[in-house]
């Protein structure tokens, strides 16, 4: 497990000057996946704002090979690249040791990349895919996505007097990925930094496809205060609103379990995408049940494989 | 940075000098300022981790300060630091 202190000796492989929002949880991210990953990794995105706010012409925070092509593929383009390695390397063309890192937001992942994501890992390319999930497409104006949590308002899903936000529960697309059949699968914070470094550790390590949901805060999406944006992390994970575990080589393995779980108002009231859920204490009810029918069902999986 | 027509960009319009974003500076966005507190700093670095523009200046593994050229004003290294060694006051311009 990496200290902070080792972290810093990397350098800036994502560079400062991008145009990402003040607090925005999605650079923090990237920040420490390039921390963890070093300079030998080729890192291939999806469009959305990660893309973007890191690579407006003639500017990149790239300091790695960098490459972007379309919002649903960024699994298909790394996984041609990382073929295309092997192949060189097997030739002796090229002799280093190089990582492949594709990364999207959740519309480039749990919608349109999915097919794509789906493919990647089930042809088994050696490539860690990262998706920074901010529940919404942020960059074209916080449409909803199938990561959208109930009851949240969104551009497309917005909340009226009948109406209260998105009225479907989120995807679970990290039991799709471990349906897979894959090595490693795992969900983070940036806030638990050290869990999330582990994971991109033990990701880019592994000879195959790995797979890691980080929650990624939002302010503009999200309603909330930017210099909140860590401590909403750290509340989604007590509230039991976003899960931290892992699922390796068949075996989940829950990473932090809160004590005494704080209520989910406490998270949902720092952000006014839910600020329309205040009175609507049925619909709160649905979600606080929802998230305990998932905490439950993760603890007996936990229980199940070990 | 002069303006390129489309005859002079590369190939796919590759940028051929990575991490070429440290020329565009951020710092005009901010309204509000981080301080930092060097006696009160116990060289933790959690602020390092934090902060999303990577303002947070560290040399041989130590805070040396905070890059006013990139930092947003976001105020996470100052809810984040363990120590209140950073406060955020107003942006004066
Ligand atoms: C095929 C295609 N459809 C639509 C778009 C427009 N578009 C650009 S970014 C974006 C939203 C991306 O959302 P997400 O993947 O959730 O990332 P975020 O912006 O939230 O970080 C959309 C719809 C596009 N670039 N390509
Ligand atoms: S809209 Fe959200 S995800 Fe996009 S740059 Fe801003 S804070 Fe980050
Ligand atoms: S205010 Fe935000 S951008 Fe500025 S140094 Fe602190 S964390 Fe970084």
């Amino acid at each position: 497990m990496p200290t902070i202190k080792e972290l810093t000796r990397t350098g800036d492989l994502f560079t400062s000057g991008h145009r990402a929002c003040a607090g925005c949880g999605g650079t923090i991210i990237l920040r420490l996946l390039m921390a963890n990953a070093g300079k030998n990794t080729v890192v291939g995105a999806a469009t959305g704002c990660m893309e973007v706010v890191s690579t407006i012409y003639p500017y990149t925070s790239w300091d790695v090979n960098f490459v972007h092509n379309a919002f649903e593929n960024s699994a298909a383009t790394v996984s041609g690249i990382e073929t295309a390695y092997r192949a060189l390397k097997k030739k002796g063309k090229i002799k280093k040791d190089i990582k492949f890192i594709a990364y999207g937001g959740d519309g480039g992942t749990f919608d349109i990349g999915l097919q794509s994501l789906s493919g990647a890992v089930e042809r088994g390319h050696n490539m860690l895919y990262l998706c920074y999930n901010n529940g919404a497409y942020m960059n074209t104006g916080i449409q909803r996505s199938s990561a959208t949590p109930f009851g949240a308002h969104t551009t497309t899903s917005p909340a009226g007097s009948k109406i209260k936000g998105k009225m479907q529960q989120r995807k679970d697309l990290t039991e799709i990925m471990i349906a897979h059949d894959m090595k490693y699968v795992a969900q983070a914070t940036p806030h638990n930094w050290s869990d999330l470094s582990n994971k991109i550790n033990k990701a880019l390590a592994l000879n195959g496809p790995a797979f890691i949901n980080v929650l990624s805060p939002c302010p503009l999406g999200w309603g909330s205060d930017p210099a909140q944006s860590i401590q909403i992390a750290k509340l989604a994970v007590e509230t039991l609103y976003w899960p931290v575990y892992e699922y390796e080589n068949g075996k989940y393995k829950i990473n932090i379990k809160p004590k005494k779980p704080k209520d989910i108002e406490e998270f949902l009231f720092v952000q006014n995408r839910f600020k329309h859920l205040k009175n609507e204490k049925e619909l709160i009810d649905k979600i606080r049940k929802h998230l305990n029918e998932k905490w439950n069902e993760l603890l007996n999986k936990e229980k199940c494989t070990n | 940075m002069s303006k390129k027509t489309w005859k002079e960009i590369d190939i796919a319009s590759i940028i051929n000098k990575p991490g070429s974003a440290k020329d565009f500076k951020t710092g005009d966005w901010r309204s509000q300022k981080p301080v930092w507190n060097e006696d009160k700093c116990k060289q933790c670095l959690i602020c390092w981790v934090y902060c999303p523009d990577s303002a947070i200046t560290v040399k041989d593994e130590k805070m040396t300060g905070i890059n006013f050229d990139y930092c947003k004003g976001c105020g996470i290294c100052a809810v984040e630091c363990p120590f209140k060694a950073i406060t955020m006051v107003e942006e004066k311009k």
